[in-house]
């Protein structure tokens, strides 16, 4: 039973809520309480940002053997995306064609399914992109 | 003491399937069937789509074109006979991915293809009573049609969002009233996989019965005529009953122009009407007026009068992405695929 | 610090091995490197055991006092530990080995590595292996370990022009080497339009770029160097050991075209050994994906960044060249059961020193590196071993 593992990352897989350093400014997704690059100076500074789910592709993979939960999607495009903000994003691109993807191109996200534990089990929904 | 829509967003996911792809397995002459029903293509969902996904797409959607705290919305309805959890709310979830959550009265609704406006009608009532400042109704599906049964040609997937308050309006809503009574021509039993249905029955008892007498009531209550809107929008099955039932009523093509939608996106159930209105939203002028009876089975019809404001300009200025967008955008599926996505082919012990 | 020196070596064949259990697997490396040292077994003081994950491949937890019992330890009451840094579990058990004679708490160290793989479905195993990479914010969004090293590929390819015929150059040298290597999964050599067209996995990785799934084991004895003359006239002496780290997920890097860990640990490894990359004649890299030794031989220092794909494609990684990478036929050949897999490497790095690998001996080898990743490049291992002169 993973529910609570996943219940309480909700607020960053639905709203991709992430955390900004005040001290260098370094945007953090996920949250973190400490940034890696000004550790002890940070604490406390840690502020939450919204991120705009906006960003271009850095670079992906067409997945031709993929995990159980994304069967039905198989082909299916994994991609490294950097958002506005600067900070970097693994997510799936859905609903184009794998190969209209590329590096560089601009996304946007869209709330999906992540998967499910078994037919009877718990959903989990989180952040995918787009192609804009 | 007017209520209305303040923003509205509809959602039609990626993929579509043709009449003739479909009647191509069954052996039957599929586009001439779907010519039959008015139905060129339907929608899909992705394997990762469902109802909460849809719902959410279109609330945000909504919430886009707005400038509305989504904390000031005190109640959220979801309706549609798929949502993805028998027990356990789809509303939560919306609620939660909006960030309407927690200061907000949660549920979820279900009367066939008219849950939807079933939601904006409890929305409506909430807002006029000073129960709340703003509710959000939503009418989404991602609808079933068992395998070489004649649903299949239509069940599709889509849903649309509507935040109803009282200020800022984008269209006022005049009046609604409803006319339902006990009549089986539609059903899922609670497990099956997939509705049934009476046939025939569903037409002349069911459909056209409960359209008709809501439509009568609201011209009546109303004191208008066809000829007095712009728009007028009806369920929608398939693409002809509402063309009828319209028709019978004395509204032209014209006038049914956009808010028909089946023909190329298949009936969204929940997600006809609703999206529907988000259409016609997307093409009116402030000023129109616009006529609506939904309907669901089991059976019942809401009828809605609706008046378009000079605020749906400043909708359009926002971040509004028009309906036809995400209609226009598309990609065919084979029937193989097709039958993957919606969990019709059996996986073994895979799944 | 002791110097510390590798007195015996032993492992199992690497491949699928129906009738083996992770048990048997250890127990078999074990008492060939004891063999192999000319121990009785009473002269143990401690026991490192690497592996990844067999909790999940065989439901079993606790596995290190589990090999030690059926190795016949129970009786001395051996101290067992098992270490885990994903596939840098076999690399990691010898650094700790490593420092524990270093150190002088211990005397007579095993160091094994061990995995049983095939006892899961690929897809299991392939759902094992995406954990090692950040779960909750990589696996969980259908990152496959696969699909994360062809984003580094993708990458490289775009910023350094390297190209498909230059990743298939490292799957067809790794298996003409481990067509040598009698322990290896694979024993045949490929030809590069094979791997050229062979099916996609995670494009642009197609099956040959991709390490198989492997059970085996490999082991090492330690000893201080001053007491191993005692057990071999061949001991081949560690002289470094670094490890870094570095961010759980590859978007959080800087870089998806090298890896940082490789690079701190190789130039602490470098700093400590005194020696340059130019002084070293064999490597053993991670290849677990034909990209990755491509990276590796670049962060390690033995060519230039983005000249990797190059230099293999020109054969300067081939056996006896400028400097023989994988001889052992590499992860991608050889196997890739992956807690073994850096004992694996310094069982083939002490064979290749000693100078008893026959036909894929290294001419003059006199110093060898050994490099293990785990997960994506948040954990790497360099290990330095050469011949005492």
């Amino acid at each position: 039973m993973a529910i609570a593992r996943f219940w309480r990352e909700n607020e960053s897989r639905y709203n991709m809520q992430g955390k900004k350093c005040g001290v260098c400014q370094k945007v953090y997704f996920p949250a973190r309480d400490m940034c890696p690059k000004c550790r002890r100076d940070s604490m406390g500074m840690m502020k939450k940002i919204q991120l705009t789910g906006k960003g271009e592709v850095i670079s992906y993979s067409i997945i031709h053997d993929g995990l159980p939960e994304f069967h039905m999607q198989i082909p299916y495009t994994i991609a490294i995306i950097e958002l506005e903000e600067g900070v970097r994003i693994t997510g799936q691109i859905v609903d184009c064609k794998p190969d209209c993807v590329d590096i560089g191109s601009k996304v946007e996200s869209v709330f999906r399914k992540l998967g499910e534990e078994g037919k009877s089990g718990v959903i989990h929904y989180g952040y995918k992109f787009k192609l804009i | 003491m007017s209520v209305g829509i303040v923003s509205y967003g509809g959602y039609v996911p990626y993929y579509r399937i043709e009449a003739g792809s479909i009647g191509a397995v069954w052996g039957v002459d599929g586009t001439a069937r779907g010519k039959g029903l008015g139905i060129i293509r339907k929608s899909v969902p992705s394997p990762d789509e469902d109802v909460i996904t849809i719902s959410v797409e279109a609330a945000r959607k909504a919430m886009k074109c707005c400038k509305v705290d989504p904390e000031k919305i005190g109640a959220m309805y979801v309706g549609s006979e798929s949502h993805p959890y028998a027990v356990k709310p789809t509303g939560t979830i919306v609620a939660e991915a909006i960030r309407a959550a927690p200061n907000l009265t949660v549920a979820d609704m279900e009367f066939a293809c008219k849950a939807g406006t079933a939601g904006i009608q409890a929305c409506m009532g909430l807002v006029s009573s000073g129960m709340i400042e703003y509710g959000m109704a939503i009418g989404a599906d991602t609808s079933q049609g068992a395998p070489g049964d004649a649903l299949e040609y239509s069940a599709s997937a889509g849903g649309a969002a509507f935040l109803i308050g009282k200020k800022d309006l984008v269209a006022e809503i005049n009046h609604t009233l409803s006319f339902t009574t006990d009549t089986p021509d539609f059903w899922r039993r609670e497990g099956q996989m997939y509705p049934r249905h009476g046939g025939r029955f569903t037409g002349t008892p069911a459909y056209f019965k409960h359209i008709n007498s809501c439509a009568k009531m609201l011209f009546d209550k109303m004191g208008t005529k066809s000829e007095d809107y712009d728009h007028a929008i009806f369920h929608q099955p398939n693409g002809k009953f509402p063309l009828r039932v319209g028709g019978a009523m004395g509204f032209s093509k014209e006038q049914l122009e956009h808010g028909l939608l089946t023909p190329i996106i298949g009936n969204t159930y929940s997600g006809a009407v609703p999206l529907a209105l988000t259409n016609v939203l997307d093409h009116a002028k402030p000023g129109d007026k616009i006529f609506v009876v939904s309907y669901g089975s089991g059976a019942g019809a809401d009828g809605f009068d609706i008046t378009v404001t000079d605020n749906i300009k400043k909708h359009r200025k926002k971040k509004w992405q028009p309906l036809s967008e995400l209609m226009d955008n598309f990609e065919l599926l084979d029937y193989a695929t097709y039958a993957k996505f919606r969990g019709k082919i059996n996986m073994g012990g895979v799944t | 610090m002791r110097d510390v020196a590798i007195i015996g070596i032993g492992e199992t064949k690497f491949g699928e091995l129906w009738e083996k259990s992770l048990r048997d697997l250890g127990i078999e490396a074990g008492f060939k490197a004891m063999e192999d040292a000319g121990l009785s077994g009473k002269e143990l003081d401690a026991m490192f055991v690497g592996n990844m994950s067999a909790g999940q491949l065989i439901d079993q937890e606790h596995i290190a006092p589990l090999i030690a019992d059926y190795s016949g330890m129970a009786e001395k009451n051996l101290p067992a530990i098992r270490v885990e840094a994903a596939s840098a579990s076999g690399g990691l058990a010898l650094s700790q080995g490593y420092m524990a004679v270093a150190s002088g708490v211990h005397d007579i160290v095993v160091v094994g590595g061990a995995e049983k793989m095939t006892d899961v479905g690929d897809e299991t195993a392939g759902e094992i292996l995406a954990k090692t990479a950040d779960q909750e914010w990589e696996a969980v969004f259908g990152a496959t370990l696969g699909s994360l090293y062809a984003m580094m590929a993708r990458r490289h390819m775009k910023d350094y022009g390297t190209t498909k015929e230059q990743l298939a150059a490292v799957a067809v040298k790794n298996h003409l080497n481990g067509s040598m290597n009698p322990n290896a999964q694979f024993r045949r050599a490929i030809k590069p339009e094979m791997a050229i067209n062979s099916a996609m996995v995670a494009d642009p990785l197609g099956t040959f770029d991709c390490a198989p799934l492997s059970d085996g084991a490999a082991a090492v004895i330690l000893a201080p160097l001053d007491k191993a003359k005692k057990y071999t006239d061949t001991p081949i002496k560690i002289l470094s050991c670094g490890q870094a780290g570095d961010y759980m997920a590859l978007h959080d890097r800087e870089s998806l075209t090298r890896m940082d860990a490789t690079i701190v640990a190789a130039k602490k490894a470098f700093k400590y050994a005194g020696l340059k990359p130019k002084d070293i004649q064999l490597a053993e890299v991670h290849d677990n994906f034909t990209i990755t030794e491509i990276m590796a031989i670049e962060d390690l220092g033995f060519f230039k960044k983005g000249q990797g794909g190059k230099a293999t494609e020109d054969g300067l990684t081939a056996l006896n060249s400028k400097i023989s990478v994988n001889t052992s036929g590499g992860l991608k050949a050889k196997g890739n059961p992956v807690g073994a897999v850096g004992v694996g490497q310094a069982v083939e790095a002490v064979i290749q020193l000693r100078g008893e690998a026959g036909e894929r001996q290294v001419d003059k080898a006199e110093n060898a590196l050994l490099h293990n990743i785990g997960g994506t490049g948040s954990t790497a291992i360099v290990h330095i071993l050469g011949r005492v002169r």
